[in-house]
């Protein structure tokens, strides 16, 4: 069990800007986080193992495709989904970015683009946890240019037959299915989305061992040789890179709210270690001038975060937020929360460390955080081309 | 079985508790949660619900802030609820509340009234047992266990030092349910979701007022221990300190 029971980050009185059901939605979440995730989730990280066991339970409390209407989803606001994110990554980045890949990158697209058959057939199993899915966008060569992309669909009667390699794809090699992007050659080499079972032939996926980050989640990379699938694979409505892009908007939304969980999580942290701990004349290291510095920083970061997460989330609820915007939070709150992480460490000193404490488990994953998803530098870039008018990329 | 679970909002069990201006409660600016006694003892009735079919109401008593124990009530899988919403509700000794929840349910027809053992803040154990007597109900205290058989109910209580009572009951009756007899549930995104549109009744104090008399038991005042410090130097040959020390330790600190 860690150190300290976590008490929870407000400073002012943020809560007040919150609905009854997003504060009952917030802190349900967290009681769970606190009873089943907390308890276990250094030892997960420790044997690099992905607590599966919990699955069923976070479908049947809902967390899967947790902003979607229908289907057996609970479909909640966008400010409530952000705060479940934002709770499961104060447990672990990790376990977030499970959750996320579940409801943002693979039902969601189903969702927007799929038919109604593919519709019924895998949304309400996903929404249970019945069935888990991957995301295959990313390619060993191909990062933040997806654009790049090798893999190829080439009709084939009334077939699709896949070819490609996909890296870095969160729960690769544990899905039932597999969102993958590829080019298709029928049609002008256009990039479209197919619904791949990853039983299918030729289907393979090995996992990344000795990763530093996201432990606690499964990461693969996915080889596609001559998969053979029928032409209802093919997510009629996707089109273009635009699409899964929008996949991602919504996945890097749920992110801006997750860095502020993890953030919330090395600041309490801090905040009572440096009650405790005597340095010096008998006094807790919270009365030194440098350690308040650290952590009135941290608090007054978190406090911006939080204020521009709700902003970005109420502008998403009535439908008018833009990409730069999704861009803001997942960039901001995900420096502010590896920087969180950073300086509470230094205030734990050499006990910052180990994992009897959150916070070096949150470092090394927000390392990941920072990358996945659009980099730090790529969501620089979106602001900079929405506010100048030109691409820098 | 139409079962009626009193709950109440009570401070978070870690919460920095201040004293209020005239040192007879708390300050209001805490954070509050459902009182955990009464989290079990809709979890039971919940529970009674899914095996015997039925209803599940939940009535709270307090200002507009405790309403969100009625809505987690109604997120985890109670079909209706009652507010008795005034602030003035939280001055009510145990007496008083339950007079106020015998009015507000008089027209209701309930086989079953579960309250939690007791409150995590006033702990009275009392609202169960009072509200029996006015009802004109038996009841039966600190349950662990209930089975629905014919024309009634048999409960196990649990008494002191390991003993157990099975209790053959009729019905309607008032339990006031032991803590951790089962494994509370989370609401789900979907239940928090229904809960909306659960129906939620509003009694105002005045519609109970005539039914409530003067408080028989109110707070004279609560103050934080004073810190104390005492150190009595022991002295004499060692074979005399071991002696009072062997004395205090049994007769004043009591560990021998």
């Amino acid at each position: 069990m860690p150190a300290f029971k976590f008490k929870g980050v407000d400073f002012i009185e943020f809560d007040s800007l919150l609905s009854e059901d997003e504060i009952l939605v917030r802190d349900n979440t967290r009681k769970w986080v606190e009873e089943k995730i907390i308890p276990i989730i250094e030892q997960c990280n420790r044997e690099g193992r992905f607590p599966r066991e919990l699955v069923p339970e976070m479908g049947q409390l809902g967390f899967f495709g947790a902003n979607l209407k229908g289907y057996g989803c609970a479909g909640m606001s966008n400010v409530e989904y952000g705060l479940v994110t934002q709770e499961l990554e104060r447990g672990d980045s990790g376990l977030r970015s499970f959750v996320s890949v579940q409801s943002a990158l693979v039902m969601y697209p189903i969702y927007a683009f799929g038919s109604d058959e593919q519709k019924d057939k895998w949304l309400p199993q996903l929404a249970k946890g019945e069935k888990l899915g991957c995301f295959g966008l990313t390619e060993p060569d191909f990062g933040s240019n997806p654009g790049g992309m090798r893999t190829r669909a080439k009709k084939d009667g009334d077939h699709y037959m896949l070819n490609g390699e996909k890296m870095w794809i969160t729960s690769g090699s544990i899905a039932d299915i597999a969102i993958i992007w590829a080019k298709v050659e029928d049609e002008d080499n256009r990039v479209r989305g197919f619904l791949v079972e990853t039983k299918t032939p030729g289907f393979k996926a090995d996992d990344v061992h000795g990763k530093w980050s996201l432990r606690a989640s499964v990461t693969s990379g996915l080889s596609l040789q001559d998969v053979r699938v029928p032409a209802s694979a093919l997510l009629p409505k996707s089109g273009g890179l635009k699409s899964p892009l929008m996949c991602l908007n919504q996945a890097r939304y749920g992110i801006g709210w997750g860095g502020i969980g993890a953030a919330m999580a090395c600041y309490d942290t801090a905040l009572q270690y440096s009650k405790l701990r005597k340095q010096f004349r008998d006094q807790p290291i919270a009365s030194h001038q440098l350690v308040q510095q650290k952590l009135a920083w941290m608090i007054t970061e978190i406090t911006k975060g939080q204020l521009l997460a709700l902003q970005v989330g109420r502008l998403k609820d009535q439908e008018k937020v833009q990409h730069q915007h999704i861009s803001m939070i997942k960039k901001n709150n995900v420096a502010m929360a590896l920087e969180c992480a950073r300086m509470a460490r230094d205030i734990l000193g050499a006990n910052g460390i180990a994992d009897d404490y959150p916070i070096m488990r949150h470092m090394m994953n927000l390392e990941s955080v920072k990358t996945y998803e659009g980099t730090d530098d790529i969501h620089t870039l979106i602001i900079g081309a929405s506010i100048t008018g030109i691409d820098a990329f | 079985m139409k079962i009626l679970v009193c709950m109440k909002q009570v401070p978070q069990k870690d919460a920095p508790l201040k004293l209020n201006e005239t040192g007879t409660w708390i300050r209001e600016d805490v954070s509050y949660e459902v009182n955990e006694p009464d989290a079990y003892a809709l979890e039971e009735a919940l529970r009674q619900k899914e095996k015997h079919g039925g209803e599940v109401v939940v009535i709270t008593a307090g200002p507009a802030r405790s309403q969100q124990v009625l809505r987690e009530g109604l997120a985890k899988g109670a079909d209706s609820a009652i507010h008795l919403e005034d602030p003035g509700f939280v001055g009510l000794d145990a007496f008083n509340t339950a007079k106020a929840f015998a009015a507000a349910i008089k027209e209701e027809n309930f086989d079953l009234i579960f309250t939690g053992l007791q409150s995590d803040d006033y702990g009275y154990a009392q609202t169960g047992v009072v509200l029996a007597e006015i009802m004109g109900w038996p009841h039966a205290t600190i349950i662990m266990q209930i089975d629905k058989q014919d024309g009634g109910i048999k409960v196990k209580r649990e008494l002191e030092a390991g003993f157990f009572q099975h209790v053959d009951m009729p019905l309607p009756a008032v339990l006031t349910i032991q803590s951790g007899i089962n494994k509370l549930r989370y609401a789900t995104l979907i239940g928090i979701k229904q809960a909306k549109n659960k129906p939620l009744r509003k009694v105002t104090m005045d519609e109970v007022r005539s039914s409530l008399g003067d408080n028989m038991q109110k707070i004279e005042k609560l103050y934080i221990p004073q810190k104390t410090k005492k150190t009595e130097m022991l002295t004499g040959s060692p074979a005399e300190i071991a002696k009072q020390l062997v004395e205090k330790l049994k007769n004043e600190v009591r560990v021998l």
